[in-house]
């Protein structure tokens, strides 16, 4: 039977087994987390018992549905599971995955449901302990119980922001401020198109929003995160510009998402720049495919969110499915829902921008790479020597180049580079992305050395 | 030292008792060891490249922030790895590592 091997058990990642599976393939799926879920659908680890309409709220509902599918699949043996392991490098059709040991998974066909990591701007101070993303405070709230602080600053924009806001006051956290980037300008002129693709979602939106009351704020600059033994306040200007300082312990910061494409680019993927996302994206027909038996779905492919990501998990299925010439489910109605999606997601990232401008404009003694604590200035000291291209200013500034791999910093450091040279940040070009995709022991590979199988 | 996170649910877990930097200190069954040791300290450990300390970012695995000792050697992730009875962590290598104080 053909190997599919399938990399994330979120959204994507399901819906693509369940989809193979009914076709009568036997699919691997391979993934970090103890239970599958994915990070928005995150299942607590055994023996916590609240119920999935406190951790999913309005989408308890999919999430239950997903996880019992799910198991239901493996359970039933359709689908093969494998937890707590990363995939650290693909090559001639081998996964190198560690988890408790580490194995070669060998495979004919590949769909990577990577997902995607919060999107960060530097703000000054951001390196301090206590400032988290916005996605870690909502992991910290969903599969612990807990806040990160007891008096809280979200910052960014996005959905993330209001949706966490609310999850947090919800769950007794005390949140000072929500401060959004995203001029309420902005908001108004998307928001239309927002309500025309997805009406409900849009509206769900608003009414989160408003029972913020006045902790929201739309419009702001963040100028700098005020520290001690952690964060201490937010400094901060209105949409008018008049300065403020909201005093906090924890600060979460986020601007929507970036997808996670580093197998993606280790599997050979091409890729475009995405204007309206504006991050670089894996290059894939409409279905999926990204190379010869090579799928990519879900917020690792485009960022269409959750329920995007069902659909392009289905996608994916379906397109290897037709190369494998097996009978597949009609791909149209898919297709259908994920224009829907799609034009819901291009709408949501002009009503909430990214802050070029304001990450152009960087002091120079604020810190890009949270790993190396590499600052703004020193990175702008190398161009000259480097050039205004993302691979060589990483070679001689070390922005990207950290244990994160740059997912935190490179879209950030691209901006500076683009600055530099008066150029757009697609002209800065792409950081190509290196294995092992995680930090690894060498021990792994030493301890199943077999010398005498030379 | 005060903690930084605060619980707001799931309380009644079983105890687990742990040690880091020497010192005992308890967590809760179905803890990372991240919620652990923040639920009684305020940081994870010093970052090598500045003066400031960090207590993790991401908390997915990705930005490897929370990257601790064990003291027989091997690191873990914080974020990421459930706590166990009678785990002993540290913050730094031990004395005697490369790089480390004799």
């Amino acid at each position: 039977m053909t190997r599919v091997l399938i990399v994330g058990a979120g959204p994507a990642g399901m819906r693509a087994a369940e989809t193979l599976a009914e076709a009568g393939l036997h699919p691997v799926v391979v993934d970090e987390a103890a239970r599958a879920g994915g990070q928005i659908y995150r299942r607590p680890p055994e023996g916590f018992t609240r119920p999935a309409e406190k951790l999913y709220g309005s989408e308890a509902a999919k999430a239950r549905r997903l996880h019992a599918l799910f198991d239901r699949l493996v359970a039933e043996g359709r689908v093969t599971h494998l937890p707590e392991r990363s995939v650290l490098a693909l090559s001639g059709g081998v996964a190198q995955v560690l988890g408790a040991v580490r194995e070669e998974i060998a495979f004919d066909r590949l769909i990577l449901a990577t997902g995607a990591t919060d999107r960060l701007a530097p703000v000054p101070g951001w390196e301090s302990a206590g400032v988290y993303t916005l996605g870690a405070a909502q992991i910290a709230l969903k599969a612990q119980g807990v806040a990160l602080g007891r008096r809280i600053v979200l910052a960014g924009s996005g959905p993330l922001l209001t949706l966490l806001a609310t999850q947090l006051r919800a769950a007794g956290a005390e949140v000072a401020a929500v401060l959004d980037t995203a001029p309420m300008r902005a908001q108004i002129a998307a928001g239309a198109a927002m309500a025309r693709a997805r009406p409900q979602t849009t509206l769900r939106g608003l009414r989160l929003r408003a029972a913020l009351g006045r902790r929201y704020h739309a419009g702001v600059t963040l100028e700098r995160i005020e520290t001690a033994d952690g964060p201490v306040a937010m400094h901060w200007r209105d949409a008018r510009g008049r300065a403020r300082r909201t005093a906090c312990d924890m600060v979460g910061l986020g601007w929507h998402l970036r997808a996670d494409t580093h197998l993606a680019d280790l599997a050979g993927a091409r890729f475009d720049w995405s204007e309206p996302f504006r991050q670089w994206l894996p290059r894939c027909d409409a279905l999926g495919r990204a190379g010869d038996g090579f799928y990519v779905a879900g917020d690792g492919q485009r960022l269409l969110g959750a329920d995007g990501a069902e659909e392009a998990g289905r996608a994916a299925a379906i397109a290897c499915l037709q190369d494998l010439g097996l009978p597949h489910p009609a791909p149209a109605p898919v297709l259908r829902r994920l224009a829907r999606m799609e034009r819901f997601a291009h709408a949501l990232a002009r009503a909430f921008p990214w802050p070029a401008e304001a990450v152009r404009a960087l002091p120079d003694a604020t810190v890009v790479c949270r790993c190396e604590n590499i600052s703004a200035g020193l990175l702008r000291e190398t161009l000259p020597l480097s050039g205004a291209e993302a691979n060589r200013a990483k070679s001689l500034s070390r922005v990207g180049m950290g244990r994160c791999q740059g997912r935190y910093c490179q879209l950030a450091g691209a901006e500076i580079v683009a600055a530099s040279a008066g150029r757009s940040v697609a002209e800065a070009g792409r950081l190509r992305a290196q294995p092992p995709a995680r930090p690894a022991p060498i021990g792994a590979w030493l301890a199943t050395g077999d010398p005498g199988a030379e | 030292m005060t903690g930084r996170v605060l619980r707001l649910a799931e309380t009644g877990r079983a105890a687990l008792r742990f040690r880091f930097d020497g010192e005992e200190l308890t967590g809760l069954a179905g803890d990372t060891v991240l919620t652990a040791i923040l639920a009684a300290r305020s940081t994870l450990r010093a970052a090598e490249f500045g003066p400031e300390r960090r207590a993790g970012f991401c908390l997915m695995g990705a930005c490897q922030d929370c990257w601790l000792w064990q003291e027989d050697g091997p690191r873990l992730r914080a974020c990421s790895t459930p706590l166990r009875e009678g785990m002993r962590l540290r913050s730094a290598a031990a004395a005697g590592w490369p790089g480390e104080e004799a």
